[in-house]
């Protein structure tokens, strides 16, 4: 062994001269691919992996009559989520996230998916079976030209009755005279009809060109209502449950989301109307210094000062203090 | 050397460049530094391993489309080896990358090394984000419609909308794999080109040597 086999300070400019040890670079491979293969074929067989079927336009018209029917109230009336959303959906004043002060990027971008509510999930969708049914084609006409004024006080009415609602065999039990109601009671009891039959799963979903892979609009009706979030909040997948990090089930999810999803729990982005463009911000400067972390003042010169280098080089580091005390005839300690 | 290895064309230049750069000994090394002896060294073999997982269950899913793991067993099967070989992958890249900052491996131009490693883990975030969007099942819609805010609220919803299935798939299977390969293969041949950063300087902890052999 020469004097600079083990050098205690081991130039990383320069190629390594030291001592070296026989390597099979292609072995380690193969056995890690083998070894790391087998492992998730074990995780697999023994704990296979989740898959909670979608919900569904009928399913939730089905299982909550009335959230269903109140979330297309509100789509019909411009109060619903999507509707009041702003960027990249609407145009819609005050409703975009800021990052910092009145700083918007999604204000800056603008209405680049323009989703009209009202027509996008429930005119839209009624006027397919509206060819075929002379009544709904009043219904949809009578509203369309009415003026906002009554369109308000329609849906408002109707909202009211349906806190008080009665679902029998699937349908709305009650009495909605036009005179209060308009022609509200005609659209939601035929949007309610083509929801529990399926029909407006297809409704949304479908486009002129046949081939559709976009559920935009399905998703974001969805997303308005309560039932989805109910069925999330059962798999523990809320916000305020860590959701984004979470997998349906006992399975592991995206573990390495947490501090993503930490921001969330914390003020002043959990209680913030812009808290998710805060989030993002915060997580695109800890990305930042994350890529440029050997240039970051105080964070490169911490694994100095933890010191765990010692225990990982620990071996190294024993026979190099030996070396060194041999060549300066020290005696041993 | 003859005449015809120095000739000035496009593919002989980047030939000696490449070889000059990396010899054949140095990408297929059959000798390591004798500090390489730890083991935090294996996360970066394992991250790669398991990174083969994904894509080959990855590769066999796609071989029949996004639907067949709802209907077949065996489909089933391979979406677990695609969701575990995923999880299996995370936990060896985040091991190896605490690895390389406790040994503060940026040192000694490797700068660039820690930076393709810090962007290929951001990547495969991204990558597996998008795979979890386009799963077709309660959690793909959950998933989507949460995510959509903060991508919304960042500018980037109107442009990556994760409401949109078919785009998340491309996304998913095409672009964001092929960014991760591009960055772990440019990852793997700095390492490769730098060799393994040595050990910090530092007086090492008192006790009796061992015999050195």
């Amino acid at each position: 062994m020469s004097s600079t086999d083990y050098p205690l300070a081991p130039d990383p400019t320069v190629e390594w001269s030291g001592a070296t040890r026989r390597y099979d670079i292609l072995k380690e491979a193969v056995i890690a691919t083998v070894s790391v293969t087998a492992l998730a074929a074990a995780l697999s067989l023994l704990f296979s992996s989740p898959d909670l079927k979608p919900v569904t336009f009928q399913g939730w018209a089905q299982a909550a009559p009335k959230d269903f029917l109140v979330t297309a109230l509100s789509e019909l009336d411009g109060t619903s989520g999507v509707a009041t959303y702003g960027p990249p959906y609407n145009n819609v004043a005050g409703a975009s996230q800021n990052i910092i002060g009145h700083f918007s990027l999604e204000s800056l971008v603008g209405a680049q998916i323009p989703i009209n509510a009202s027509i996008a999930f429930v005119l839209g969708p009624l006027s397919i079976p509206a060819q075929s049914s002379p009544g709904l084609r009043a219904a949809l006409a009578v509203y369309g030209h009415a003026p906002p004024a009554a369109r308000r006080a329609w849906t408002a009415a109707f909202a009211k009755a349906l806190n008080a609602a009665r679902f029998k065999n699937g349908a709305l039990v009650g009495s909605f005279p036009a005179a209060r109601y308009g022609p509200v009671p005609v659209l939601m009891s035929d949007l309610f009809a083509m929801a529990t039959s399926g029909a407006l799963d297809g409704a949304l979903t479908s486009t002129s060109r046949f081939y559709q892979t976009n559920f935009t609009k399905a998703l974001l009706f969805l997303a308005d209502g309560g039932y989805l979030g109910t069925l999330a909040q059962m798999q523990n997948l809320l916000g305020e449950q860590w959701g984004m990090m979470n997998e349906t089930g006992n399975y592991p999810g995206q573990a390495w989301l947490w501090l993503y999803t930490f921001w969330y729990q914390v003020p002043p982005m959990s209680t913030s109307p812009s808290g998710d463009a805060q989030v993002w911000a915060i997580m695109a400067i800890l990305s930042l210094g994350l890529i440029l972390l050997p240039f970051v003042p105080g964070v490169r010169a911490l694994p100095r000062r933890l010191g765990i280098y010692r225990l990982i080089w620990r071996d190294y580091y024993r026979v190099a203090e030996h070396q060194e005390q041999s060549a300066s005839g020290a005696p041993r300690t | 050397m003859s005449a015809e290895q120095q000739a000035p064309t496009w593919t002989g230049r980047l030939r000696r460049m490449g070889v000059g750069a990396l010899p054949p000994e140095r990408l297929l090394p059959d000798t390591q530094p004798v500090y390489v002896s730890s083991w935090v060294y294996v996360f970066g073999v394992l991250t790669l391993a398991a990174f083969v997982v994904v894509l080959t269950s990855g590769a066999v899913l796609a071989l029949a489309g996004p639907s067949w793991w709802h209907v077949s067993s065996i489909g089933h099967f391979v979406n677990s080896m695609h969701l575990w070989g995923t999880e299996l992958f995370f936990f060896f890249m985040v091991v190896h990358l605490w690895g390389q900052f406790f040994m503060a491996a940026w040192r000694g131009r490797r700068t660039l090394t820690w930076i393709m490693g810090a962007i290929a883990f951001l990547a495969s975030i991204g990558t597996a984000f998008t795979g979890y969007l386009v799963q077709q099942n309660l959690d793909s819609q959950w998933i989507s419609t949460q995510a959509k805010d903060g991508l919304n609220a960042s500018g980037i919803g109107a442009f990556f909308n994760v409401l949109n299935f078919g785009q998340m798939l491309m996304w998913h299977v095409v672009l964001l794999p092929l960014v991760v390969a591009l960055l772990i293969g440019g990852h793997v041949l700095l390492v490769r080109r730098r060799g393994v950063c040595p050990p910090l300087p530092g007086r090492p902890p008192a006790g009796p040597g061992p015999a050195v052999r």
